[in-house]
């Protein structure tokens, strides 16, 4: 795959950082011209993928919260939100919509919102070493 | 936040955005008014939130269930278009009443 740009940040998990880093990628995805609704989408996934690194992944300590992003070929930007927390033990239970361990004040919906909103979602995770969320979105052309 | 009670009907008038790092204090603001109104309907209004993730889904399913229990409806009303796309994924319009922005 052709990459035709890339940026990569970390930042720790504090939720400040939250919108920090939708808006970041959001001014990274500006150059594929896409649509109002394609960058709230983007921003939407963002948010929903470093809010779990804050939430679950470093659950009662700051960790370290790795982005990057790549604009590859056909106007695809590419995403990669890493961290080293605590891992999920069954990723694709994690991914049922509505499932959650977090209580009642959380929907259990970050992955299905994750994959109605962007074209593809991979999560790859080990208990103990951390997750890895990897999503593309072709930004359409005008 | 704007928050405007007339007897039965409260109005919450939500701004801004609606994330992780922003749902817990507006929760309590919103509990908070609840618990002193006790509203048999409350109303979020949405017209001034500019961003919502699946923390403001929490939030809304939150607030219903506490409703609930005291048998009062929730409206969510002037919904803009991004904020509208993601409560329609969670199926919040089969909980309450929602009305789309202009
Ligand atoms: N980075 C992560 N590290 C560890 N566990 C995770 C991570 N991301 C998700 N999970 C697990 O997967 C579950 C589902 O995540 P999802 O984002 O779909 O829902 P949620 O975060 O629980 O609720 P919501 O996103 O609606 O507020 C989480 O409850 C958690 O158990
Ligand atoms: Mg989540």
């Amino acid at each position: 795959m052709k990459q035709i740009n890339k940026f990569s940040m970390s930042i720790p998990s504090k939720s400040a950082n939250e919108a920090f880093a939708r808006v970041t990628v959001a001014a990274f995805a500006a150059q594929l011209d896409p649509t109002l609704e394609e960058i709230s989408d983007i921003k939407t996934a963002v948010s929903e993928a470093v809010t779990n690194c804050i939430v679950h992944a470093y659950p009662d300590s700051i960790g370290t919260i790795y982005i990057t992003g790549e604009i590859i070929e056909d106007n695809v930007v590419k995403l990669k939100i890493r961290d080293r927390g605590c891992g999920i033990e069954n990723v694709k239970q994690a991914m049922e919509p509505l499932f959650t361990t977090g209580g009642t004040e959380r929907a259990g919906l970050g992955f299905a919102v994750m994959q109605s909103f962007m074209d593809y979602v991979r999560v790859s995770s080990k208990k103990g070493k951390g997750t890895s969320v990897i999503l593309k979105k072709k930004i359409s052309d005008k | 936040m704007k928050i405007n009670s007339t007897g039965e009907v409260l109005t919450v008038y939500l701004e801004g955005e609606i994330d992780h790092h922003s749902a817990k204090s507006i929760r309590e603001e919103i509990d908070t008014a609840v618990e002193f109104n006790m509203p048999s309907l409350l109303i979020l209004d949405f017209s001034g939130v500019t961003f919502m993730d699946s923390s403001g889904i929490g939030l809304v399913m939150g607030r219903f269930k506490t409703l609930q229990k005291s048998g009062a409806k929730l409206n969510l009303s002037n919904l803009p278009p991004n904020i509208y796309k993601v409560m329609k994924l969670a199926g919040i319009d089969r909980l309450a009443n929602i009305d789309k922005g202009a």
